[in-house]
């Protein structure tokens, strides 16, 4: 006989999950029910005159070139951010965890970066590029590189992918690290004994078997990259030279927090909370495919 | 019993204590000044509440400019605003036009019981803060303006006259080529491209930033910066670009750095960087007025005032607003002008001030420290009594990134300054709607 256990289903099961659904409703569904509210609203800073103007918001963003524009910049800056910083990531816990003496210490180093705030991280890497006074740029200028962020958009793109991805790089390379732990040590094992090389066993067993964790990575810094980068642009390139590293989100940061325009601010985010919601159903439908657990 | 005994009274001096700070109003004060300038701060307060003993002024540090007003905005949202923001001058707008959210310092003044005398003001400080109608909305608390600053040591080695800074463009770009024949990478730069080449530059040459009296006179000016002597100054500007006699070093006060390091000659920046090149400038430097063009009638006229003031916010007490009069009271006496005017480098806001550290010498053992006063201290047009648009902090962002397209040669400076306008007015009609 097949033994089941039924609930119920009562006021018990909804009070167990009353905590984390008032969690949403608070951190999630509040703020952007205001930001769907706003997006149709155009007021002035203290909010004392405010009134409906439909999706004049809208209008007025896809009626602005450098908007548009903005869109294919935070494309790029977030492939790069993503690619790299998996890679990178990919690339260091691979090493890390063929390392059998002093694992602890290069796992903390590593680490270290998560705890820097990214405007710090930001300034850092401002710092060490600053074409004055920074020593990398000093050091590029010897071999012959003129290093100037102000006013070359690649260098200012690289800079700003390199701050984002300095200060996500130990994310990924925790969860890679516990990936590559959780593969069974028999697996490969068994490999090296039928004589695959360290590449082969890499390429056929270890990084198939990460899949999972690769493409929870993937979506992980997709949406780090399109939400939580303003800082780091704030405080290196704050969206120069030009509008060259202006993305979607820190248009919103500057003309929400900045430039008090909260209308368009909202609007502006409530498009990014689009398209990061299409993204991330595609990468759901189609990629996940390939996963395997 | 000797602990319970101890406790006792110390309860008791806390019960006193509180009760005194009771009997006191306090009035909260949010502000931008970090390092020498926080304690400048504190110490104008600590003096204050020492003065009287109705009032207790309590100092609060938010953040740079942009973070404290939005702490003071987001503060008046939820109903808890500070009795005094400390707004920088492109917040003006925001803040005026605002309906309900502040009370105008003339009345808080009135209502305190004091006399307000606008002649005793330094005209263009006090315009960039007066209502059309002549009603003070806020106080001028920390203003600086921009000058011209210059690397004597780098003169003297390139065969120029140190004793003289060049006081023209022309002049400008024939030092700057000595400079770079002599080996300088970066004979020129400018911190704040808005403020200083095109706010400051329309009033020096007394033509107008925008229409309507650059917006004093209602919502609906628009920007007119791209007239024929700007394009003509940018393209100089872009020129020497191209020729390496400017060096773009950067938004904001971003340039300020490469001077004081040596690496850069000649500077316009805030007269407010004086004190931290004095400290930090390993050469000699001299201070002087800004360049322009020597065709043009009517220049120089007078520049423009940067730095912030302070907005009483609404809804507040009637007794709060006494102390926030006496307290302003307290902030226009000379002496106390003259000596934060001293110590900060910050311009003085009333004549007395000004003639008050004259008479004590400080200027002659300071030289240079005066050229932000003599710029100011005229008598103001239309066109030079200051900026009063809405949306500034955007528009100074959209000539940023217009202007750099100038310096990497992607545009000329007519399509520069003219998308520039375009964008600009477009936010500026926004504001209009908004704020109707």
């Amino acid at each position: 006989m097949e033994k089941r256990v039924w609930f119920r289903a009562g006021v018990l099961p909804w009070l167990l999950l009353a905590p984390q659904l008032a969690v949403v409703a608070v951190f999630f569904l509040w703020p952007a029910g205001q930001a769907l509210i706003q997006s149709l609203q155009q007021q002035d800073a203290f909010g004392t005159t405010v009134s409906w103007v439909g999706l004049d918001n809208f209008v007025m963003l896809w009626n602005e070139p450098t908007y548009l524009e903005s869109f294919r910049t935070t494309l790029v800056f977030s492939l790069l951010v993503t690619s790299l910083g998996l890679g990178l990531g990919l690339l260091l816990a691979f090493f890390a965890d063929r390392v059998t003496r002093g694992i602890t210490f290069y796992r903390t180093l590593l680490l270290l970066p998560y705890a820097v705030a990214p405007v710090l991280s930001g300034v850092l890497w401002a710092f060490m590029f600053s074409s004055s006074i920074g020593v990398v740029a000093w050091g590029l200028r010897h071999i012959g590189l003129e290093w100037n962020h102000l006013l070359n958009a690649s260098h200012a793109m690289a800079l700003v992918v390199m701050a984002a991805v300095w200060k996500q790089i130990s994310y990924n390379f925790l969860f890679f690290v516990a990936g590559l732990q959780a593969i069974p040590a028999s697996l490969l094992e068994a490999a090296a004994i039928d004589g695959a090389s360290p590449w082969r066993r890499f390429r056929t067993i270890q990084f198939p078997l990460l899949s999972p964790t690769t493409f929870f990575l993937f979506v992980i810094n997709m949406v780090y990259a399109f939400f939580d980068t303003f800082a780091v642009i704030d405080a290196t390139t704050q969206g120069g030279p030009g509008k060259a590293t202006s993305t979607l989100v820190y248009q919103v940061y500057f003309d929400g927090f900045r430039g008090m325009d909260f209308g368009s601010s909202a609007a502006q985010s409530v498009i990014l909370m689009a398209m990061v919601m299409v993204l991330t159903v595609i990468q759901f439908r189609f990629i996940e495919k390939k996963v395997q657990y | 019993m000797k602990k319970t005994l101890s406790s006792l009274v110390a309860a008791v001096a806390l019960a006193g204590s509180s009760l005194s700070a009771q009997a006191q109003t306090e009035i909260q004060w949010w502000h931008s000044m970090d390092g020498a300038l926080n304690e400048w701060v504190n110490d104008l307060a600590t003096q204050f509440n020492a003065s009287q003993s109705d009032y207790k002024v309590i100092p609060t540090y938010k953040g740079e400019y942009d973070q404290s007003m939005a702490a003071g905005i987001a503060a008046f949202r939820a109903g808890n605003a500070p009795d005094i923001l400390q707004v920088f001058e492109v917040g003006t707008a925001t803040m005026m036009y605002s309906k309900g959210a502040i009370k105008p310092v003339a009345e808080v003044m009135k209502e305190g019981g004091y006399k307000f005398d606008p002649k005793a003001y330094i005209p263009a400080v006090l315009a960039y803060y007066t209502a059309p109608n002549g009603q003070l909305l806020s106080f001028p608390f920390n203003s600086s303006t921009t000058v011209f600053y210059y690397n004597k040591d780098a003169f003297k080695a390139a065969g120029l006259d140190p004793s003289k800074a060049p006081a023209t463009w022309p002049e400008v770009v024939n030092a700057a080529a000595k400079l770079k024949a002599n080996g300088s990478s970066c004979p020129f730069t400018t911190s704040w491209m808005t403020w200083a080449q095109l706010e400051s530059f329309s009033t020096w040459h007394n033509v107008s930033y925008a229409s309507k009296n650059n917006g004093f006179g209602g919502l609906d000016a628009r920007l007119e910066f791209n007239s024929s002597l700007h394009v003509r100054h940018f393209e100089n500007l872009g020129n020497m670009a191209k020729q390496g006699l400017f060096v773009y070093k950067g938004r904001a006060g971003k340039a300020g750095t490469p001077f004081t390091t040596g690496e850069c000659a000649m500077f316009v920046g805030s007269s407010g960087s004086y004190a931290g090149i004095k400290r930090d400038a390993k050469f000699e430097f001299g201070e002087s007025t800004l360049p322009y063009y020597p065709d043009v009638a009517g220049a120089p006229q007078n520049t423009i005032v940067g730095g912030a003031s302070l907005w009483v916010m609404a809804g507040k007490p009637a007794s709060h607003y006494k102390g926030v009069a006496a307290f302003f009271n307290f902030l226009s006496n000379p002496e106390i002008q003259a000596a934060s005017h001293q110590r900060t480098g910050y311009l003085p806001i009333t004549t007395a001030a000004f003639q008050l550290t004259e008479k004590s010498g400080f200027y002659r053992k300071n030289p240079g420290t005066d050229v932000a006063v003599n710029q100011m201290v005229r008598k103001t047009t239309d066109k030079s009594r200051g900026v009063r648009l809405g949306n500034l902090p955007q528009i100074r962002a959209i000539v940023d990134e217009e202007t750099e397209q100038i310096w990497t040669g992607k545009k000329t400076a007519r399509e520069a300054l003219d998308t520039a306008v375009k964008r600009g007015n477009e936010l500026l009609a926004r504001f209009q709607a908004a704020n109707r």
